[in-house]
């Protein structure tokens, strides 16, 4: 019991929260975004690991890593634009067609950073961002360096969930964006236009994604590999469900997984016998579970998957 | 300028989109080849030699396509009735370490007319029971099955690969993490002699044929398609919504075990966890490729197969990454929904 309560203690693991929780935090919101104007986008996955594998090259190639960033954000901006092509325009299935844009984008960047970068024993890495102490905040006991010595693009994360959740609630911007989601039919009648809002919300969505993709090759770590989203795309999606489509549930929601995740890689140094496996299916199955429990009771968009097309019932 | 839906499909359209889909990928595949510096022509004119050009080459393209016609069947059945089973990958995965456990146990004693079509049943009932999970949590909770299955295939190459480093692990196997090896007799006979051509591919043919007889002359599949069409409706017309899904999701899940047994027991005789190259997701594909036909099924496999072998050729010879065969087939999935689009909707002014 006294180890729990150590790991619970330690500085260390929440420091580990913020940052495992800041891809999520990325990745949900742009899911969220998607969501709230009726469009599932389940392209996250490939968009993660495209933005992970193109802003890492950027800045490899010399660009800084704000460029990193941005050009990350740029191509999932470009991916979003054929889901919403795709899914908009023609109505297709938002399933499948997300699912082609994950298996196309995932397997581009592989292509694109073996065209670019040789086969090699180790791979090469670039300097990542480093930690910024909040100046006064880091230096408080126990919280500063739990809280506030963490890399910028995480402060960044947390300010885009509290601007989002102004925007969805508080601006006539939001409120076109929750109409489109729950009534199209209705938001055309009050003059707004519910294909170009969904058109900005999955760009927009997409670029998020793709940050929270690039943040793992620029922050977390500093060289890309293949299959390294390991299936956050899909957990953020799971989250998007368990915070009921709300901005500042969707950040309590990666925090909490983050805590968990955190959590049991600390235990698996003290409960040495276990299998490892046992730790790492933690994550997925407490998605699941989260799914699960929150299924009914979460407050989907009315219209979410339902395509909509002008002057057509 | 707007899209109007077409009274009828014309037969043309129908037949031609999957072609036009298929060139359209290549196509755009081979702007990212000679993006790369390389002949594009030169460079498809290699894959298909490195897919066909030698009679082990061939046998080769026939060994990569079986799995992935199962894995397409199972894909297809279920998107048919819209049960999105995306879980594939960690269905195949159970039923080869199914395989790998009973095959290498005392059961093995069984002998090998009887022991073969057991452990057949024994991993589509892995796949099976993988696939139920998401399903259940769909008719009890309503969660969308795409993220659950989805989700299942971690847990499950995980639980594979606790399994390969404990309790199944090999002892001969120098310290790598690997199963044990199924009896010989568990093996499937060959097909060619000297390749690794072995008869999963007519245990996958015939699959496909019975999907398709299945679905196109049975209550059953009448109920399966209905359900997927419109639902409500369904339930209306007397449909037994929920117990028609889980018939679809054990014979999805059960297809995709089937697809990891046989790969077991004609390719590899043991389990690691990169037994599977990602055929559960190049499964979705297929299926889409086939317009969810099962018969289709059979051609799209077979061109994705092409695809993957032909790209290691082409790849060794002429310095592309083979993950072109990847975005290639990945491309003519998208490009294919909107062939298929184009079969139902007109443009115009």
């Amino acid at each position: 019991m006294s180890a729990f309560l150590d790991i619970i203690a330690s500085a260390g693991l929440w420091a580990a929260v913020l940052r495992i929780a800041t891809p999520l935090i990325f990745g949900t919101l742009g899911a969220l975004l998607s969501e709230r104007s009726g469009v599932l986008n389940l392209g996250i996955e490939g968009i993660m690991t495209f933005g992970a594998m193109i802003g890492w090259l950027a800045v490899f190639n010399g660009a800084d890593l704000w460029t990193g960033m941005l050009v990350a954000a740029l191509s999932g901006a470009l991916f979003g634009l054929v889901h919403a092509a795709m899914t908009v325009s023609l109505g297709l299935s938002q399933h499948v067609t997300g699912l082609g844009i994950t298996l196309f984008a995932s397997s581009l960047s592989y292509y694109i950073f073996r065209l670019a970068v040789p086969l090699a024993s180790t791979p090469p890495t670039v300097t990542p961002f480093q930690p910024i102490s909040v100046p006064g905040l880091s230096d408080l006991p126990f919280i500063g360096p739990a809280l506030f010595t963490q890399t910028l693009p995480t402060y960044l994360s947390i300010v885009i969930a509290l601007l989002l959740a102004y925007i969805v609630y508080r601006t006539p911007l939001g409120l076109a964006l929750r109409m489109s989601g729950e009534n199209p039919h209705a938001a055309e009648a009050q003059g707004v236009d519910p294909i170009r809002i969904r058109y900005g919300a999955i760009m927009a969505g997409s670029a998020l994604m793709a940050m929270g993709g690039a943040f793992l090759t620029l922050s977390a770590f500093n060289s890309f590999f293949p299959t390294m989203v390991q299936g956050r795309g899909w957990i953020c999606i799971a989250l998007v469900v368990f915070a009921s489509w709300r901005p500042g549930r969707a950040l309590f929601g990666a925090l909490l997984f983050a805590f968990f995740d955190a959590f049991q890689l600390r235990l698996q140094t003290v409960l040495g016998n276990v299998p490892y496996q046992m730790f790492l299916m933690m994550p997925y199955i407490l998605s699941i579970a989260a799914l699960a429990v929150m299924a009914r009771r979460a407050r989907v968009p009315q219209a979410l998957m339902q395509p909509y097309r002008r002057g057509e019932r | 300028m707007r899209l109007e839906r077409r009274e009828h499909r014309p037969l043309v359209l129908v037949v031609l989109s999957p072609i036009l889909a298929v060139v359209a990928a290549l196509a755009i595949a081979g702007m990212l080849i000679a993006a790369a510096g390389a002949p594009v022509l030169e460079a498809y004119g290699r894959i298909l030699t490195g897919a066909f050009g030698t009679r082990l080459a061939a046998t080769e393209t026939l060994t990569r396509a079986t799995p992935l016609m199962l894995t397409g069947l199972a894909a297809a059945i279920a998107f048919r009735a819209r049960l999105w089973n995306i879980g594939a990958e960690g269905q195949f995965y159970l039923g080869a370490i199914m395989v790998a456990a009973l095959g290498s146990s005392a059961l093995s004693g069984l002998p090998g007319p009887i022991l073969i079509p057991f452990l057949f049943a024994a991993g589509a009932i892995a796949g099976m029971a993988l696939m139920l999970v998401p399903l259940w949590l769909r008719l009890r909770f309503s969660v969308d099955e795409v993220v659950t299955s989805l989700l299942l295939n971690f847990v499950a190459v995980l639980f594979v690969s606790m399994m390969i480093d404990g309790p199944l692990k090999d002892p001969l196997a120098f310290g790598w993490p690997q199963s044990m090896p199924v009896a010989d007799h568990a093996l499937l006979p060959k097909l060619v002699e000297r390749s690794r051509l072995h008869i999963g591919l007519v245990v996958a043919i015939v699959a496909a044929l019975l999907v398709y007889l299945l679905q196109a002359r049975t209550v059953f599949g009448l109920q399966s398609r209905a359900a997927g069409l419109n639902p409500e409706g369904a339930v209306f017309a007397g449909v037994p919504l929920g117990r028609t899904l889980v018939k679809v999701a054990c014979l999805s899940g059960g297809l995709a075990g089937l697809a990891g047994a046989i790969e077991v027991m004609g390719v590899k005789s043991y389990v690691t966890t990169d037994l599977s190259p990602g055929y559960g997701y190049a499964g979705i594909i297929v299926a889409m490729l086939a317009n969810l036909n099962p018969l289709g099924v059979i051609a799209a496999a077979l061109f994705t197969a092409t695809m993957f072998v032909g790209a290691d050729g082409m790849s060794r010879a002429m310095g592309i990454p083979t993950y072109i065969a990847d975005v290639t087939v990945a491309l003519s999935l998208l490009t294919m929904l909107v062939a298929i689009f184009f079969t139902q909707y007109r443009i115009r002014r």
